[in-house]
């Protein structure tokens, strides 16, 4: 049980499709694999720890990341916006170790201790090499190490999620068919390596048979460009992006690419109005809303294209609320909201999103598994489930507002607001208040030409939550602060809100 | 055959067949293909003739269950040799269609 043997499969039975592109560089399944067999020996003569990948996508990614499965190695993607001090502390953490990235980069990290470097292009040379392609010999262990993924590190010093061979088998073989994909399926992969839904687009495109072709950075013009040009039938965006691809089809530069059969979106919380517009722009797109973490191998929960047309056209108010949940999950995820001592709650009622399934890891190297009694990951994510086992994600239990002693849930006042007309997208904080502690802040971005006031939004909010929760301060923003992987940067929002000006 | 668990890779001993365990009932399962007992994958394979009652094949990355639906075997390898479990044929599972997420 190895990533290793997803690869081996399809260069047995696809050995002819094209596994990746990116502008005219293509590999078909057959030289991913024997490639992947030349970067192994190469990383072996290295005797390093860990293979590290500091770069934009190319097929020097998936030529590292299953280079690193066939010699033993874990993969370990670093993202590329770090600065030169994160970038530092993180590479000491997993020296001894071999660091692929681009000559520019490469230039300003010589020196290094314990820090093999080698060029995107060396790479690349190395794999399509003249010699033999090595024999599969790699270890089918399921518990080694295939990906470390470092978080973020908003509140603290980045984690390190630890991701072993079977979590991310286990998560394909559990979301999908072996050549699922026709031969002419194309997949616009523009989510970047350092985060979960990179790699399991790469896994899935390889187990599925489907071309994916890299967009190396986001740009929504680029995306449009590309997905016309390519013929693309699949592909996977965060919800900002999906946001500038409408901005950008409304502006009237591209046409919508109609072979665009399937479209997936999640990494953070979708608006409403921009996927209705979505839905508007893509008439004939089925969309998937996929929530998942790092820690759980990316997605364990889906909305499905018959979901979000169900939801949208349905008369009935709780039905239509479905679109704005995660779906159902995945068969063999279970999931399970509890309180703060840990017990489950009622069907409707909020609390903490614990998950469970083969592919769960829920551990951080050097600090053990967060799992607790019979194998259940608690997310740190709030949520509820609705009677047909929906599932509502409303933010990190972290970003609760104490007003007062009475906790608060940022998700369910944006929710009320996300469905006021004339609100495009808003964020809800806590702010200093002198007789609670905390009260309710809203940073707000209007709908295009709407002037609606703080009033009439407080007014709306008080006439469908407790009084408690209607937001004393209201703001009104041109847009949030997003990062590149669609995740809502609340403690900007908070930092901002709390010291108004 | 002892008791075999998920992830666990056998071969056939008599085509090019293999398969990983994806789910199993507990306690003893008497694997096979084409007619003889599966091995571990790693083993040497001894040869032999394929059963003519067993011979209806494999396909990679099809998914084979038994009636009862506890067992599982994903298969990555193909050969000529069919599955089967305690001398009963396994029978190819149904894909699932789930939206793509990726």
């Amino acid at each position: 049980m190895n990533t290793m043997m997803l690869l081996e499969m399809a260069a047995q039975a696809m050995s002819e499709r094209v596994a990746v592109q990116c502008d005219d560089n293509r590999w078909t399944m057959a030289e991913l694999f024997a490639g992947a067999g030349r970067v192994a020996s190469h990383l072996r003569a290295l005797g390093v720890e860990n293979a590290a990948l500091l770069d934009v996508s190319s097929p020097a990614v998936p030529l590292s990341l299953f280079g690193a499965g066939w010699a033993g190695l874990p993969f370990v993607p670093l993202n590329y916006r770090l600065t030169g001090d994160e970038l530092d502390a993180l590479i000491a953490r997993i020296t001894p170790a071999v660091l692929v990235t681009d000559s520019e980069r490469a230039s300003g990290l010589e020196g290094r201790d314990g820090l093999t470097l080698i060029s995107r292009e060396e790479l690349l040379e190395i794999a399509r090499g003249s010699t033999e392609p090595a024999e599969p010999d790699w270890e089918m262990d399921p518990e080694e190490i295939a990906i470390l993924l470092f978080t973020s590190g908003t509140t603290g010093v980045p984690k390190a999620a630890v991701l072993r061979h079977k979590h991310m088998v286990s998560y394909i073989l559990g979301s999908m068919d072996f050549m699922a994909a026709d031969e002419s399926d194309a997949a616009l992969v523009s989510a970047p390596p350092y985060h979960v839904a990179g790699m399991a687009a790469l896994l899935s495109g390889i187990y599925s048979g489907r071309r994916m072709v890299q967009l190396p950075n986001f740009d929504a013009s680029a995306w449009l460009g590309l997905a016309n040009k390519e013929a693309i039938t699949n592909a996977f965006v965060v919800p900002t992006m999906l946001s500038r691809i409408i901005d950008e089809l409304e502006a009237g530069a591209h046409m919508a690419p109609t072979t665009l059969r399937a479209l997936a979106y999640g990494g953070g919380k979708m608006p409403l109005p921009v996927i209705e517009r979505a839905m508007h722009h893509f008439p004939t797109t089925a969309f998937t809303n996929a929530y998942g973490l790092t820690e759980t191998s990316s997605t364990i929960a889906v909305l499905g294209p018959d979901e979000h047309r169900e939801a949208a056209g349905s008369p009935d108010a709780d039905a239509r609320k479905r679109l704005g949940s995660a779906g159902r999950p995945l068969p063999g995820v279970e999931v399970e909201i509890r309180d703060e001592a840990g017990k489950p709650v009622a069907i409707g009622e909020r609390g903490e999103i614990y998950v469970r399934g083969e592919q769960v890891s829920g551990e951080y190297k050097g600090r053990g598994s967060l799992l607790v009694e019979g194998g259940w990951f608690p997310t740190n994510d709030g949520g509820r489930l609705d009677d047909e086992g929906y599932l509502f994600v409303e933010g990190r239990i972290d970003d609760v507002i104490v007003r007062g002693g009475e906790n608060l849930s940022p998700g369910e006042i944006e929710d009320v607001l996300h469905e006021h007309a004339e609100v495009a997208d808003c964020a809800v904080v806590p702010v200093p208040d002198e007789q609670w502690g905390e009260g309710v802040g809203a940073a707000i971005v209007r709908a295009r030409g709407s002037d609606v006031s703080a009033e009439t939004l407080q007014g709306w909010v008080k006439q469908h939550l407790r009084s408690s929760r209607v937001p004393q301060l209201v703001e009104f923003w041109d847009e949030l602060p997003y990062n590149e992987t669609g995740k809502l940067l609340r403690r900007k929002v908070k930092e901002a809100l709390g010291a108004p000006s | 055959m002892a008791a075999i668990k998920a992830g666990t890779r056998f071969k056939s001993a008599v085509c090019d067949t293999q398969v990983m365990v994806i789910a199993a009932p507990e306690g003893e399962l008497e694997l096979s293909c084409g007619g003889s007992p599966l091995v571990d994958v790693t083993a040497d394979a001894s040869g032999g003739e394929i059963d003519a009652n067993h011979k209806n094949g494999t396909q990679i990355g099809k998914r084979y269950v038994n009636k009862a639906g506890d067992l599982e075997l994903l298969c990555t390898k193909p050969g000529e040799g069919s599955l089967a479990a305690g001398g009963t044929p396994l029978v190819l599972k149904e894909a699932k269609a789930l939206p793509s997420s990726d």
